[in-house]
């Protein structure tokens, strides 16, 4: 694992999705093991470039969510890493017991991709809003879920799920976001990055949130405060020994998560940590709340995930010590 | 060999698995024997006439497949696959005890020669289908059949897997549909109907469809297999009228789903099986 850190707050100039796009195209030519489907999603993902290269691995199983992720694993069960992509709300809450059964309990190489996830649904609404579908895999027993920020994160992180042997889950934000990583960036699945050493409060996040995580530490930096910044990346397995040693040697965590808490990193985290280094844990992002339509930057202040809400949960967490 | 004696022999073998049947699910006293029973000759058909497998490489990557989607038929599948040669049938009067390898719903994780895992209904048809598209994108000849019940046709997820073998021209899929009338809460017409029928929704949905007046009469099977190989463009849908239960002398007359007869209820049920298999051996 390798990666360099840029975390200037720009906006990437180029989506997530062709990330993804860019990886599988790579990985299908390199690899005949890879299939993909699709649930009538490929427009929004641009993976039609998949179905041009390869078109007798890639699959559109229509506006079928439940058969798309059980195609998937029957393709999977004779040989492939089968990709299945729609968008998060669908392939956690409504292909659920597919994921669960036919690809997590048989056992077979499914990697499962939920676009849009949270609050980037944005003008999609609260229907199409998942803040629960990583606590949904997370219940898989065999899972790998991960959520990723940007173009080089996605790319790299992508490309490592195809020797994932099991059942994964990864979130996919469509658009460019905010460039954290320089291309050609490693990442190791099950290895958080430390992206800012500090020991007066460590700050785990990940997705959208890990740029948030930085700006806060710029501003708790120039109160004197020393936060560490951790991206979280891979939810499951969780990286327990540096969340471990972030609590030994800060003594205070805030979380930082697009998805409900008590269901998703936070409640991970802090379940990890009464098991050995307890300490004063807060936790941003969405506190039992369903979604709603509205734009990026109003979404995340009405659901506290913005920086200021992280500096603010950092000064908490602190004086708890 | 002549068709004759081909059908004597497979005649035989649906008597065994119906024998083994009853003796599997026997020894734990209790489970589903209607659904099992109704199923044994498309099984004997399958496995005694059609499919190639071996036994010694159980995943042998060109073997043809059986998924049952009705998985709680499971261990109609673990005497047929015993019978087979992949494990001494004995092995599967295991059923259902602590720590099993054969379970209520058949799992690819634990049973020799089990392909895919089902249990939760409406699954296992999506998986097959998935496996002939992976199977196709493989070049391979290989066949997949799958077992779906017509209880299990209530889910919509039958219908999704059905049209998409449909579209992607999956005419190396066979599915067998279970027509043995009744589901766990009645009869099949009482709680949820099938509208102009179940060999017509097939139809509709594009596949070829052979509709069977006898699902248990093991030489009309396969004459419908046959029928099915040739059929090129589209998958073909069997639809075996079958008596929930058949050869079950408990069983039978009540068409239950599931079933806990008493001991003797069992005794009277295995001798019957018995003198039926001795019967068919007799012809």
């Amino acid at each position: 694992m390798s990666f360099t850190l840029i975390g200037k707050h720009e906006k990437d100039k180029r989506a997530n999705r062709d990330a993804f796009v860019d990886a599988m195209l790579e990985l299908m030519a390199d690899r005949k093991d890879i299939a993909f489907v699709d649930c009538d999603l490929m427009g929004c993902i641009n993976t039609k470039k998949l179905l041009a290269a390869h078109p007798e691995r890639t699959f559109n199983a229509g506006i079928a969510e439940q058969n798309g992720v059980g195609v998937a694993a029957g393709i999977a069960s004779v040989g492939f890493h089968t990709w299945v992509h729609s968008f998060g709300c669908f392939t956690s809450r409504r292909a659920f017991d597919q994921a669960f059964l036919a690809a997590g309990y048989s056992f077979v190489p499914v990697h499962v991709v939920g676009s849009d996830p949270g609050v980037t649904a944005a003008y999609n609404g609260g229907t199409h809003m998942p803040f629960e579908d990583c606590g949904l895999y997370m219940n898989i027993p065999n899972a790998t879920v991960v959520d990723t920020v940007d173009y080089a994160q996605t790319y790299a992180v992508t490309k490592k799920l195809a020797d994932v042997p099991e059942i994964s889950y990864q979130r996919l934000i469509r658009k460019g976001f905010v460039t954290v990583y320089a291309d050609g960036s490693d990442f190791e699945i099950g290895k958080a990055c430390t992206l800012t050493e500090g020991n007066d409060v460590a700050i785990i996040a990940s997705g959208i949130m890990v740029d948030e995580a930085l700006k806060a530490q710029e501003t708790l930096a120039a109160e004197g405060i020393n936060a560490r910044v951790i991206d979280m990346f891979t939810w499951k397995p969780l990286d327990v020994e540096c969340i471990a040693k972030a609590a030994a040697e800060c003594g205070a965590i805030v979380t930082a998560e697009n998805h409900q808490v008590g269901t998703g990193l936070g409640s991970a985290i802090a379940n990890e940590l009464v098991k050995g280094t307890p300490c004063p844990v807060e936790m941003v992002g969405i506190q039992n709340r369903f979604g709603q339509v509205g734009d990026q930057n109003f979404l995340m202040k009405e659901y506290n995930l913005t920086a200021e809400d992280i500096v603010a949960a950092a000064k908490k967490a602190i004086a708890r010590k | 060999m002549t068709k004759s004696e081909k059908m004597h022999e497979l005649r035989v073998f649906a008597a065994e698995i119906r024998l083994e049947t009853l003796k599997i699910i026997g020894a734990r006293g209790f489970g589903h024997v209607g659904g099992s029973m109704s199923l044994a000759d498309a099984m004997a058909v399958a496995y005694g006439a059609y499919m190639n497998v071996d036994v010694k490489n159980p995943r042998w990557e060109d073997r043809d497949q059986f998924v049952l989607s009705k998985g709680h038929a499971g261990p109609v599948m673990y005497a047929t696959l015993g019978l087979k040669g992949f494990y001494p049938v004995s092995d599967a009067y295991q059923l259902n005890q602590n720590g099993t390898n054969f379970p209520s719903h058949t799992d690819r994780t634990k049973t020799t020669g089990v392909d895919l895992t089902t249990g939760s209904l409406g699954q296992g048809i999506s998986e097959a289908v998935g496996a002939a598209a992976g199977l196709k994108a493989l070049g391979k000849a290989s066949k997949v059949f799958v077992a779906v019940g017509d209880g299990e046709a209530d889910e919509g997820q039958v219908w999704e897997a059905a049209q998409f073998a449909a579209h992607y021209k999956l005419d190396n899929l066979i599915c067998f549909v279970d027509y043995n009338k009744m589901q766990l809460d009645g009869a099949v017409d009482a709680i949820m109907s099938h509208g102009k029928g179940l060999a017509a929704k097939f139809d509709a949905f594009g596949w070829n469809v052979i509709d069977l007046k006898d699902g248990n009469d093991v030489e009309a099977i396969y004459d419908a297999v046959a029928a099915a190989y040739e059929t090129k463009g589209m998958p073909t849908a069997i639809i075996l009228n079958t008596v929930k239960g058949k050869g079950a002398t408990f069983a039978e007359p009540s068409g239950a789903h599931s079933s806990q007869p008493s001991a003797e209820e069992w005794a009277e049920a295995i001798k019957a099986a018995e003198e039926a298999l001795a019967a068919v051996k007799a012809e």
